[in-house]
């Protein structure tokens, strides 16, 4: 199976989701912002970072970039898209998923290793881990707070489309709580913390286990495995 | 050559951070009646050609459409400037 991940300029974690496929056993395929060409790959991947400078609005220049066109009809199609951190921006901006990130309340940047709990397991994405089960990934960002009007909130909530929540302290003041959403097909997921940095032993969050040893981010990318082997 | 202005503000009922940590420091400042600050964007668009209707309605299309993001932001102007 192959996993294609987007490269704008100024993606930031392109590589370390490319290394996240492979770790879980797919073929990353490295696509690029300025071609029309998903180079026959079964999932996306829109990485992290700060495309075009956070210029406008954060993703908002690259969701108007040449390969979201196919990207976009990619998702309408049925082929699962996550957009992690600058990557769930792109795909609000897109409006492939609802509503708008706003800088933190706070006002700081926050990095920190953060709880989260699955608040819909039956996604492309997420299909691997339990309902209601609490995973630990990295979470880095300014501008991460979910914002949405009140009926859109209500639709989110009512149809089962929050797919992460934080769990403790609200990091950047989130409406609900949320961390991440999907479409009502399953098949497009975005959440503003990052899976890929928490893939391999030594490398990801402390656990009670051991330092560094969480892999929570792991069951992303093996659950897209397993979406895509099922449908084949 | 003409120039159409557009501005965009955030929504007033969104907390404007950058806004927010300018009025703290103007509170600091002291000394003036001003109790409050809101930032928002101006584009000017430079546009070949004459401002007909037609092309105030485009810019008002792009306003909306790519310049501001309607979940966080208002069109609060576009005219010729």
């Amino acid at each position: 199976m192959k996993i294609g991940v987007v490269t704008f300029p100024g993606s930031l974690d392109d590589r370390d989701a490319q290394r996240a496929a492979r770790i879980a056993g797919a073929e990353p395929v490295a696509l690029w912002h300025g071609d029309h060409d998903l180079k026959g790959v079964d999932a996306i991947v829109l990485p992290g970072g700060f495309s075009y400078g956070d210029y406008l609005r954060c993703g908002a220049i690259a969701a108007r970039s040449p390969i979201m066109r196919e990207v976009i009809d990619a998702a309408n199609s049925g082929m699962p898209v996550l957009g992690i951190c600058n990557g769930f921006q792109v795909l609000v901006e897109a409006h492939l998923l609802p509503g708008g990130l706003i800088r933190n309340d706070h006002g700081d940047f926050i990095c920190r290793d953060q709880g989260l709990r699955v608040e819909n397991a039956s996604t492309a994405w997420t299909n691997g881990f339990t309902q209601g089960q609490e995973i630990t990934v990295p979470l880095k960002n300014g501008e991460g707070g979910f914002i949405a009007d009140a009926e859109t909130l209500a639709r989110l909530e009512g149809e089962g489309l929050v797919a992460f929540r934080y769990t403790g302290l609200n990091p950047n003041g989130s409406l609900n709580d949320i961390a991440g959403l999907t479409n009502e097909r399953g098949n497009v997921v975005g959440l503003m913390p990052h899976p890929e940095h928490a893939v391999e032993p030594g490398f990801g969050p402390d656990t009670d286990e051991a330092m560094r040893s969480g892999v929570d981010g792991l069951t992303f990318f093996t659950s897209v495995l397993q979406h895509t082997l099922a449908r084949a | 050559m003409p120039t159409i202005v557009v501005e965009v503000m955030p929504k007033a009922e969104l907390l404007d951070p950058a806004g927010k940590a300018v009025a703290g420091a103007l509170r600091r400042e002291g000394g003036h009646p001003f109790s409050d600050v809101r930032i928002g964007k101006r584009f000017e668009l430079t546009v070949d050609g004459e401002v007909t209707d037609a092309v105030l309605e485009q810019a008002q299309k792009l306003a909306h459409e790519m310049l501001s993001n309607s979940v966080i932001e208002d069109v609060v102007k576009v005219t010729v400037a």
